[in-house]
């Protein structure tokens, strides 16, 4: 296995989401390695600003070619910002995963719960696991 | 006991009792409470030869008032429209006869056409972007789209026309138990919907507005008005229509609707007593993702053929579990089959015609009817191939006498609406002559005297 793009400044779930830490606020999407194994991307089901989502729940769905997966929230807390342009261009989540394919900004209400995710160094230990 | 029913020997039964660790099949069975069982043969008369059950199975079938021995005036969902002879032609060809989507799909390239060209047919007449191979009849096709309109909404209530046929509500209402959607019922005083009354009972709860035209009561909607209701509010307009007669009414699609669903037993499918009827849905392209069913779309294999394959099966049960958009995974191919050779067979024009012959006859009946002394049309609103009569004497006792006289008159509605005993709902096809009619009408003006 090639070793896939994990950028060190992320936090990361074992559901494969990335969560980045922008003052207060959280931006959330899924890993190159995610997008990898869903293969080609054809759409992308986000919760509505406003809405709560909680840490380890599903707060959406992406959909490949081969698949469909649920989306899991990596912190808990209300959805301050979608990205209404997956909807025209799933594919971005293919090409640009950690940049322009981001899924949600989400505002946390439990600020403990960003100390229990992965770090960059034990996402990449647990996909070296192989058993995912 | 040896069966010619079941295929396996003693000895295979014995074998698979040992791989579970049973004595007998009667040890399988020692859950069943003793009273609850039958301690003596079912008291069945002996086997028959073919020639005396075939005679004996007619002589039951004759006891059948049905709509070849009788003149029918009969509607309320199900309509003695014309089948085409070529329908039974066809549909009797081995590749066709049966009644399953199969499961090697893409094996089956001409059964994937026919439910493509099914799906093709119905998306015009409805005048929506994408239509489903079909579900089981009309009634779970509007339970389905009310499922669906919560799901797309996000929202819990559901505002039904009491124009909607009584029993599509009553299986919408068992739908919607178990997700908690809350129907709420708009009137239909004068036949039509009260679309005021309906608009304030549509708000930010409402997921949609249903109705159905023509309704149940014959009478036809203000379909671009309940859109504009609907839309307001930021809910889904479902409409309800039957599709034969969509070769003369506009199609709802082009009136605003999000999701058009309906019976179409119409399009070349026999009454059959009930069923097994058609059960059409269709959709604008933004819901597609949320519909129902299965659904087959065209593409090209690697050489640049035409091709025809199950698509979006991503939103199926056998892929999403408990998320699936629905539970159901099936379709009524036959039928659906059925309706795509007759809207075939009939084309543009012949559909046109059904629909015109219809609606005219069916205005000449009433016309007719309504003369009778002591009968009136219930309502004023407009209708299109069917009617509400308002009789002087109880509906059923007319009914019972003029199926004697060769004529089926029609559905009596006390036990669809208690306020309307004194009504009979009255349809007319394209298939009743001027004489049935004028001889109908001499007949149920003696029952009605």
């Amino acid at each position: 296995m090639t070793m896939a793009n994990v950028p060190k400044d992320l936090k990361y779930t074992r559901e494969h989401e990335w969560a980045k830490l922008e003052a207060d606020r959280v931006r959330i999407g899924i890993t190159a390695y995610a997008q990898e194994q869903l293969g080609d991307v054809v759409f992308v089901e986000l919760p509505k600003v406003g809405a709560r989502v909680t840490a380890s729940k599903g707060f959406g769905v992406v959909e490949s070619v081969k698949a469909v997966s649920d989306l899991f929230a990596p912190v808990t807390g209300e959805v301050v910002e979608v990205n209404g342009e997956l909807t025209q261009t799933p594919e971005t989540v293919n090409q640009d995963p950690y940049g322009k394919g981001w899924m949600i900004v989400v505002k946390p209400s439990n600020k403990a719960e960003w100390d229990q995710l992965l770090t960059a160094q034990q996402y990449e230990d647990f996909l070296a696991q192989g058993d995912h | 006991m040896a069966s010619r029913y079941i295929a396996n020997t003693a000895a295979e039964q014995k074998q698979m009792l040992g791989v579970i660790g049973a004595g007998s099949v009667e040890e399988l069975l020692v859950t069943i409470p003793a009273k609850a069982r039958l301690a003596r043969p079912l008291g069945l008369a002996p086997a028959l030869a073919e020639s005396d059950l075939i005679r004996h199975m007619r002589s039951l079938a004759d006891e059948n008032a049905d709509a070849d021995g009788h003149v029918c005036f009969m509607g309320a969902g199900a309509y003695d429209h014309y089948v085409p002879s070529p329908i039974n032609h066809m549909i009797l060809r081995g590749e066709f006869f049966t009644a399953y989507t199969p499961y090697q799909p893409e094996a089956s390239q001409g059964t994937l056409r026919t439910i493509y060209e099914y799906q093709t047919m119905i998306a015009e007449l409805t005048g929506m972007d994408v239509a489903n191979a079909s579900l089981y009849d009309g009634a779970s096709s509007l339970a389905e789209a009310a499922l669906m309109a919560h799901a797309a909404t996000d929202r819990r209530e559901v505002v039904l026309s009491r124009g909607v046929h009584p029993l599509s509500r009553r299986v919408t209402a068992t739908y919607c138990e178990g997700p908690g959607i809350k129907l709420r019922d708009a009137g239909a005083p004068d036949g039509a919907t009260d679309l005021a009354a309906a608009k304030k009972l549509v708000g930010p709860r409402t997921a949609a507005l249903v109705i159905q035209t023509p309704n149940f009561y014959g009478c036809l909607e203000d379909v671009a008005a309940a859109a504009e209701i609907a839309h307001a509010a930021g809910a889904l307009l479902i409409v309800v229509a039957d599709p034969v007669n969509l070769g003369v009414l506009e199609a709802p699609g082009k009136l605003g609707a999000d999701i058009v669903v309906g019976e179409g037993q119409g399009l070349g499918v026999p009454m059959s007593f009930g069923g097994p009827n058609l059960g059409v849905f269709a959709a604008t392209k933004a819901l597609v993702r949320r519909m129902p069913g299965r659904l087959v779309g065209a593409t090209v294999d690697t050489d640049g053929r035409r091709g025809f394959v199950l698509t979006l099966q991503t939103r199926e049960q056998h892929i999403r579990r408990a998320k699936a958009t629905s539970n159901i995974c099936t379709n009524v191919a036959l039928c659906a089959l059925m309706a795509t050779i007759y809207l075939a067979t009939l084309g543009r024009r012949g559909l046109v015609r059904v629909g015109e012959l219809s609606a005219a006859k069916a205005h000449y009946a009433a016309e007719r009817l309504a003369k009778v002394p002591g009968v009136a049309l219930r309502f004023g609103a407009p209708f299109f191939k069917e009617f509400t009569l308002k009789l002087p004497k109880p509906p059923e006792r007319l009914v019972a006498r003029l199926a004697k006289q060769g004529f089926l008159a029609g559905v009596p509605l006390k036990t669809f609406d208690r306020g309307l005993a004194d009504c009979l709902l009255v349809a007319v096809t394209e298939k009743r002559t001027k004489a049935e009619i004028d001889a109908f009408a001499a007949a149920f003006e003696k029952a009605v005297a």
